[in-house]
């Protein structure tokens, strides 16, 4: 794997320095990764009323497959991914600064409820309304304006199909979603998340509620619609971003990105000395 | 010497602990056996009192005989009535408190205002429905005053209970609709409306069995004695109501003796309907609480 | 798995519109709560001035013949303070609402000198000292105390309390400022227990492990401890069963006596604001001195109310923000 071979830097802890490394990450990974971008962050600066959690994020986030975001716990990534889709706005004194392109308009400027049509998200904890299974999936592309019976219905289906979890529901689509368990709600919400047909799809630590097993199906899933769409998934978990991700973005404590590129570069090779002892687990 | 007085120390905590514990014991035993003889006078004198012409009949021969069927009619109608104009303001103003509201100078202010509402006496709605509902506006002594006077007085509790009922949604239904791209009104409207809606129709209740008790703000808005024509036929009718008439009989019947009967028995109607009220009110509360899935 | 993807732009999506409507329509329905409580402030006092407009206050000794029925009356300031209240009187008509207020106080204070010894001592029993279950079952049972109408209060107090208290202080009549106070304790009972144990369940668990670690008796750690720290939500609690005595009309009416004579005697027959304003309503003509006095009953009455109301929740967020400050 080619990379830049810079002396490795002393361990200074200024935010220029870091920026300079990312910088120069940002162009090796333009040089060699030949893919789209369908989000480009730049300068992305982030406060809850005068704490900065994120500061002077630039990533271009690739078109298709799976991009992990990872770090230590309070590093920011859940803050950067619910930047994406401007769900922080439902926090008073949450502001974010910079510009995020996406289909040429700054996300952070546009109509926020018409962004999230596009951009679509799974949460942590497994989230179904008080409905029907159908309805719950359903609900996205009502709030969109469809109304036909005949074609929600096929929504619905397809929809379910791409969660994997078409064949484990067709026969009760009308009981409650809480019917089900842990790992067949958060596939649930997955197709909810789907059916309205989104072009990129944030899943922020969505297996952490889940068992094992559970776990493993939600990866595979996210695998398969990574094909279709952009994935960008926060991860706590080093093996699961080892095996499901295609690029990773580590971020480090302070809301610092540190390091950007294809999976296995970054974990083989890492170019930055803290992210190096992040992925060797020795804090985080 | 010192282990001495330390035990001396010891035993005069322990009886004055014995003794404090003992007198408040007895102080509440009391306390229970004096509400114990309060219902058990409600109910044996009342209950003998309510028969099935009790209920169905309207009142006799100076209301020394006959039913209570205009009351019971009455109350109804009044207390319906009452919800009917206050829930859609209660039920709107819950909802910007609970959803839309953030840190700000109106939040206090509205609360401060519902909380005041809350304290005013009943007395003093009377007037008001009085000056305004009767005369300003000229209503005229009516169901509607009535009822116009009564929704003022239940709006504190119908706001504090479908805000407490909006608030129990938890966030993550939230979450999980404005991440869908749905408005904040449509997240509202499909999503925690119809999952609050026990918690709302049990405050309802609750506002009901408050309105049904009330006789000081009705008594010059609503109500008459001897009325005309048992059953209101209009909004702009005179009704009577259950606390109404006891009042009525004992102030103002010439022949309040022979109509201590008719008095029990509106006591027992009325502390059970209220009773039951609440009961269902906190049954529900209870069973929602446990039926939760999530 | 080669599928066409279907982009957002498929299907139909909303047009923009303005999104920040049902949040300005929402805030208009909420103000109906401080709408109402102006119009309750307005109407109580607009129609209360013409009371004092309708009064040509004339200096002292010269407060005499008075037109009768007529829609004004001379009196003077002193007189409109006065003990005397005759507002229908052929000769001349006194407006002095003192006996009313007085009223009001002696029977507040005696239902609050009853309320407060039981409401709290079986609100620390119930809440530090007897059995777990009782603590759910005493609030139930409080719950639906405090919803029992009033008039079912008053009728008790009627029939059982007053032919009592007739005989055991050998009066003509059992229908006395006492019954009253021993029947609005009975009422505002409920509010105090319940929200004062609220205050001592509050006071966190490590000061209780604190003092009995210091060798306390239970006793000792909620009368020396317990309380105190609790004492800003049970004050509250008490102002606000105060309030609640002050503004009872319907157990006062039946029970009061009603005779608008000043005295300090809680023996005797008193008329309370709230039952002053009940009874006169129905014999006023409206219009006169006399409606217009009984709204500035009222506003005396709305005043007293008020002033409790917001004096108990400065107490009760002085408890409040001493919990958030602990769990902060």
């Amino acid at each position: 794997m080619v990379g830049p071979k810079e002396a490795v830097p002393t361990m200074e802890t200024t935010n220029a320095k870091r920026r300079r490394d990312v910088s120069a990450v940002r162009d090796w990974v333009e040089r060699s990764f030949r893919g789209e971008t369908i989000i480009d962050v730049q300068n992305l600066d982030f406060y809850y009323g005068k704490s900065r959690a994120l500061v002077s994020v630039s990533l271009p986030l690739p078109r298709h497959g799976v991009t992990a975001v990872m770090g230590p716990s309070g590093c920011g990534k859940s803050t950067f991914l619910r930047t994406l889709n401007r769900m922080y706005e439902v926090v008073p004194g949450a502001r974010a600064t910079g510009t995020v392109l996406f289909e040429g308009e700054n996300l952070l400027k546009t109509d926020a409820v018409m962004l999230r049509h596009k951009i679509g998200m799974v949460f942590q904890r497994p989230n179904p309304f008080p409905k029907s299974i159908f309805e719950n999936v359903a609900y996205g592309p009502r709030v969109h304006g469809v109304r036909s019976r005949k074609r929600l219905t096929g929504i619905v289906e397809d929809a379910l199909q791409r969660a994997a979890l078409w064949d484990e529901v067709k026969d009760r689509l009308k009981e409650s979603a809480f019917s089900l368990s842990g790992g067949q709600q958060q596939r649930l919400c997955v197709a909810r998340a789907l059916a309205v047909c989104p072009q990129v799809l944030l899943m922020d630590e969505p297996c952490s509620a889940l068992d094992p097993k559970a776990s493993d199906r939600v990866e595979q899933t996210t695998r398969e619609l990574a094909e279709e769409l952009t994935v960008i998934i926060v991860t706590h978990n080093l093996q699961q971003a080892g095996r499901v991700s295609d690029h990773v973005a580590v971020f480090l404590a302070g809301g610092v990105l540190a390091e950007f590129g294809p999976t296995p570069a970054v974990f083989n090779d890492p170019q930055n000395e803290d992210v190096a002892d992040y992925l060797q687990g020795r804090f985080g | 010497m010192a282990a001495q007085t330390e035990y001396a120390l010891r035993k005069k905590r322990s009886l004055t602990q014995w003794i404090a514990f003992s007198l408040l014991g007895v102080g509440s035993l009391f306390g229970f056996f004096f509400l114990a003889f309060i219902l058990y006078w409600i109910v044996s004198q009342g209950a003998p009192a309510v028969t099935w012409e009790f209920l169905t009949d309207i009142p006799r021969n100076m209301a020394t005989e006959g039913g209570i069927a205009p009351c019971i009619v009455g109350s109804i109608y009044l207390t319906l009535g009452s919800l009917l104009v206050a829930m859609p303001f209660a039920l709107g103003s819950a909802i910007w408190l609970s959803e839309y509201a953030w840190k700000g100078w109106w939040v206090r202010a509205i609360r401060i205002g519902v909380n005041t509402l809350a304290g005013v006496p009943s007395i003093v709605f009377g007037l008001v429905g009085l000056g305004l509902f009767v005369y300003a506006l000229g209503f005229g002594i009516s169901l509607l005053s009535g009822a116009c006077t009564l929704a003022m007085l239940s709006l504190p509790i119908l706001i504090r209970a479908s805000e407490e009922a909006l608030r129990a949604v938890p966030n993550s239904f939230r979450e999980g609709a404005l991440a869908l791209g749905a408005t904040r009104w449509r997240m509202i409207r499909t999503v925690v409306l119809p999952t609050a809606v026990p918690g709302i129709l049990t405050g309802s209740v609750l506002g009901m069995a408050r309105a049904i008790g009330e006789t000081a703000p009705i008594m010059f808005t609503a109500t008459a004695f001897m009325l005309s024509q048992p059953y209101p036929t209009s909004i702009f009718d005179r009704v009577s109501t259950l606390p109404y008439h006891l009042y009525a009989l004992v102030q103002f019947s010439p022949h309040y003796n022979e109509t201590k009967p008719i008095q029990y028995g509106i006591v027992f109607v009325l502390v059970i309907v209220v009773t039951l009220l609440n009961l269902t009110a906190i049954i529900w509360r209870t069973r929602a609480r446990r039926k939760k899935a999530w | 798995m080669a599928k066409r993807v279907r982009t957002a732009g498929d299907e139909v999506l909303h047009p923009r519109k303005n999104r920040n409507i049902d949040r300005v329509v929402f805030f208009c329905i909420a103000l109906i709560s401080l709408v109402t409580l102006a119009t309750i402030v307005y109407f109580i006092v607009a129609q209360a001035v013409p009371f004092v407009g309708k009064l040509k206050l004339v200096p002292e000794g010269q407060g005499e013949i008075v037109k009768w029925g007529e829609t004004y009356a001379q009196t003077t300031l002193s007189d409109l303070f006065g003990p005397k209240w005759l507002p229908e009187s052929d000769i001349q008509e006194f407006f002095g609402m003192l006996p009313m207020i007085v009223a009001t106080g002696v029977v507040t204070l005696g239902s609050m000198a009853l309320a407060i010894p039981f409401g709290l001592s079986a609100a620390v029993f119930v809440g530090e000292v007897g059995p777990r279950w009782l603590k759910d079952v005493f609030k139930a049972v409080l719950e639906l105390l405090a919803a029992v109408p009033s008039v079912v209060y008053g009728f008790f107090g009627l029939i059982v309390l007053s032919p009592y208290i007739r005989d055991a202080f050998n009066l003509v009549g059992g229908k006395t400022g006492l019954t009253a106070a021993v029947i609005l304790s009975i009422m505002a009972l409920p509010t105090i227990a319940s929200l004062a144990e609220d205050a001592l369940h509050a006071v966190p668990n490590t000061y209780r492990e604190a003092s009995l670690a210091l060798g306390a008796t239970k006793w000792q750690t909620i009368w020396r401890t317990l309380i105190p720290s609790a004492s800003s939500g049970i004050i509250g609690a008490v102002i606000l069963g105060m309030g609640r005595a002050v503004g009872e009309t319907m157990a006062v009416l039946f029970v009061a006596g009603n005779a608008p004579f000043l005295t300090w005697n809680i023996l005797r027959s008193l008329r309370p604001i709230t039952s002053a304003i009940a009874l006169d309503m129905a014999e006023s003509v409206r219009g006169s001195a006399h409606y217009h006095s009984l709204f500035a009953m009222g506003a005396v009455l709305l005043l007293m109310a008020l002033l409790m109301n917001w004096s108990a929740e400065w107490f009760h967020g002085r408890l409040l923000r001493r919990q958030g400050v602990r769990e902060g």
